[in-house]
């Protein structure tokens, strides 16, 4: 297994290398418009000349690389064409944002699929399992920007409530007033989970019935186990592995769907930063926050591949 | 003995042979849920094929003297806050959601597939070229790759006024269909999302099926490559690729309204799902003006709900063991983040 963990981790290198090439590649399409931009129409050639010398357009490809390359590593990732903030510094304000959406939709998702799932497979043609179905089927189809949107809209026209954040205080971190500032996660984290629960939901379930239908499952009734014990004992840890697979695909989704929940919820994350500067053109910014996002869910993915590795003892002795 | 058998001239029976129709009836009883996905869906097709010519509200004119009015005999879904009529705006919407979703899994399951079977059959450096390459792009998140493939083609960049210079797609309406060239654009973005996820699994499919033993036999009788991959492994792909087309068109359906919620989709006033709950509809949600928002959100549901209740359906007729809910761990639904 230390060899499939060491060449899982030495194929990660050529991966980012071609995944920074790509991007910075990409976005040389459009560094032309971005100087356009930034001057509007009102420029002489003069100055947009200048204008592109001054932002290191005009070097060679190369060199323009390895530079990018070498800021990256020394952590200077460029400047806001916008506003001229560094990158570094906006994203050290906004990450603390994106991973706590993330983390408690993460946690939501889990607490709420697992044991709907569970429970499905348990008492499978029941009630429950059919409440269950259609929850998981709605889960499945309704998009998460209009259940933000319904969630909103119908919790003001019902109760009068709006998002916290929407008012005069703008966000609260943790540290200043936990509760608070849950109340502002609460919503948004509850309205990506539930995307993300619905698929959580349907692959516990199919396990779950795979794995009820194993022989080990039937000598353990037949000790004369009480049911709690076979299910927690037996049947979840082995239905939970193909589960930590899928998290891993799920967190790609997640971060594209943190940009999408953070605009609707006026939560400041990194999402909502990317989003902001795609529609500004702001090309030093998206280049490194789509660097970033695709450096995070490689990183994920490692981590699922090399977890699979270890949860699943029969690959481990394989 | 055997005379005594024989001479029982037991007759065959014939059993009645089943109309086509009477098979269709029965499946469709035992299936309720697909039933209804299929009728969602082709209400679908319906209202993007003929949604000009239907009777109802003006979708695209301004009228504003008719802001705002909730729903009503002469307005079933009311008005947004241009006097547009909202069924008429989510008829149409229809029309571009079917369009994207069906331009963008051709163009991506065709790419993809080609690539994949390329792929997998040819084997050594021209499959680990082109996995590597898969690798790259899928090391992005969906909408992050989206995202930057927009940024890279949208309004006023160098690649979209080459398009316009150079080629001879129209710009404006073409056949009915308004902004020709934007749609044409977001399609073939959504579409490298979609081809990009079917490399991967269609390559799958064609290295084990050059495992089989025919496989050496048609070499051996002398049939080229091109020969061998178009007449046993595209056939045999074919299954998985319709399975692969049922699964995408909703996502890639979600894909156009999420971009476009995001504004960064289809331009400004084009009817689409997506772009209808943003902008001055969601401002209006805060005065209480639900319907411009309600209706095309519940249409775009009820569109993805339809696609996955007939993909279930149709992967628990071809393979009932897979009923369960499972069909390949969740496949079919809609992406988390969408």
């Amino acid at each position: 297994m230390r060899e499939y963990i060491l060449r899982r981790l030495l194929l990660v290198i050529p991966i980012m290398l071609g995944v920074a090439l790509m991007t910075f590649l990409s976005f040389q399409l459009i560094a032309g418009d971005v100087v356009d931009l930034k001057c509007g129409f009102t420029c002489s050639d003069a100055v947009r000349q200048s204008l592109r010398e001054e932002l290191g357009l005009t070097r060679p490809l190369y060199q323009q690389f390895g530079d990018w390359l070498w800021g990256l590593a020394r952590g200077d990732l460029g400047e806001s064409l916008a506003t001229n903030v560094p990158v570094t510094t906006e994203l050290a304000r906004r990450l603390p944002i994106t991973l706590e959406l993330l983390a408690l939709t993460m946690v939501f998702s889990i607490l709420l699929g697992i044991p709907a799932g569970v429970i499905s497979a348990l008492r499978p043609g029941s009630i429950i399992d059919s409440v269950v179905r259609v929850i998981n089927v709605i889960g499945l189809s309704v998009p998460s920007f209009y259940l933000a949107i319904l969630v909103i809209l119908f919790g003001f026209v019902w109760f009068g409530w709006s998002p916290p954040q929407f008012g005069a205080g703008g966000h609260v971190a943790f540290y200043e007033d936990p509760w608070v500032n849950l109340q502002q996660f609460l919503f948004p984290a509850l309205v990506l989970a539930f995307g993300s629960s619905a698929i959580i939901m349907r692959l516990t379930r199919s396990s779950m019935l795979e794995v009820l239908r194993q022989d080990y499952i039937r000598t353990a009734w037949s000790k004369g186990l009480r049911e709690r014990a076979v299910v927690t004992r037996h049947a979840i840890k082995n239905a939970t592995i193909p589960i930590v697979t899928i998290l891993g695909l799920e967190a790609g989704g997640l971060l594209g769907g943190a940009v999408i929940i953070e605009s609707i919820f006026a939560l400041n994350g990194v999402g909502k930063y990317l989003l902001e500067s795609v529609i500004l053109r702001d090309l030093f910014v998206v280049q490194s926050v789509v660097l970033l996002f695709a450096a995070v869910y490689v990183m994920i993915n490692l981590a699922v591949d090399v977890s699979y590795a270890w949860l699943d003892p029969r690959i481990r002795y394989s | 003995m055997a005379q005594d058998v024989a001479a029982l001239e037991i007759e065959a029976v014939e059993l009645p042979k089943k109309p086509a129709w009477r098979k269709a009836l029965t499946l469709a009883r035992q299936h309720p849920l697909g039933v209804a996905g299929l009728l969602i869906i082709v209400t679908l097709i319906f209202s993007g094929v003929f949604g000009d010519i239907l009777p109802v509200g003006d979708a695209e004119k301004l009228h504003l003297d008719e802001k705002q009015l909730a729903p009503s005999l002469s307005h079933p879904f009311g008005t947004d806050n241009l006097g547009r009529d909202v069924l008429g705006r989510t008829i149409l919407g229809a029309r571009i959601s079917l369009l994207v979703g069906v331009v963008s899994v051709t163009v991506g399951i065709t790419i993809g597939t080609a690539l994949g079977v390329i792929s997998g059959y040819a084997g050594s450096f021209l499959d680990s070229v082109i996995q590597r390459g898969v690798d790259i792009l899928l090391a992005f998140p969906a909408v992050v790759l989206l995202l930057a493939i927009i940024t890279v083609t949208g309004d006023d960049t160098a690649f979209k006024d080459f398009i316009i210079d150079y080629t001879r797609i129209p710009e404006n309406t073409f056949l009915g269909i308004p902004v020709f060239l934007d749609i044409f654009i977001i399609s073939v973005g959504i579409g490298i999302a979609v081809a990009v996820g079917t490399v991967r699994v269609v390559r799958g499919a064609v290295l084990s099926l050059k495992e089989n033993v025919y496989i050496d036999a048609a070499r051996a009788m002398g049939a080229s490559d091109w020969r061998i991959m178009m007449r046993h492994i595209f056939p045999n792909v074919a299954a998985l690729v319709v399975v692969l087309a049922s699964i995408f068109l909703p996502i890639a359906i979600l894909a156009e309204a999420a971009i476009s919620f995001l504004g960064i989709g289809v331009p400004e006033g084009t009817p689409s799902w997506g772009a209808d709950l943003t902008g001055n509809n969601r401002e209006d949600t805060r005065n209480g003006i639900w319907w411009p928002v309600f209706f095309p959100g519940l249409a775009l549901s009820l569109v993805v709900l339809g696609f996955n209740l007939l993909g279930d359906t149709f992967r628990d007729i071809a393979d009932p063991r897979l009923r369960g809910g499972g069909g390949g761990g969740g496949g079919g639904g809609g992406s988390p983040g969408l």
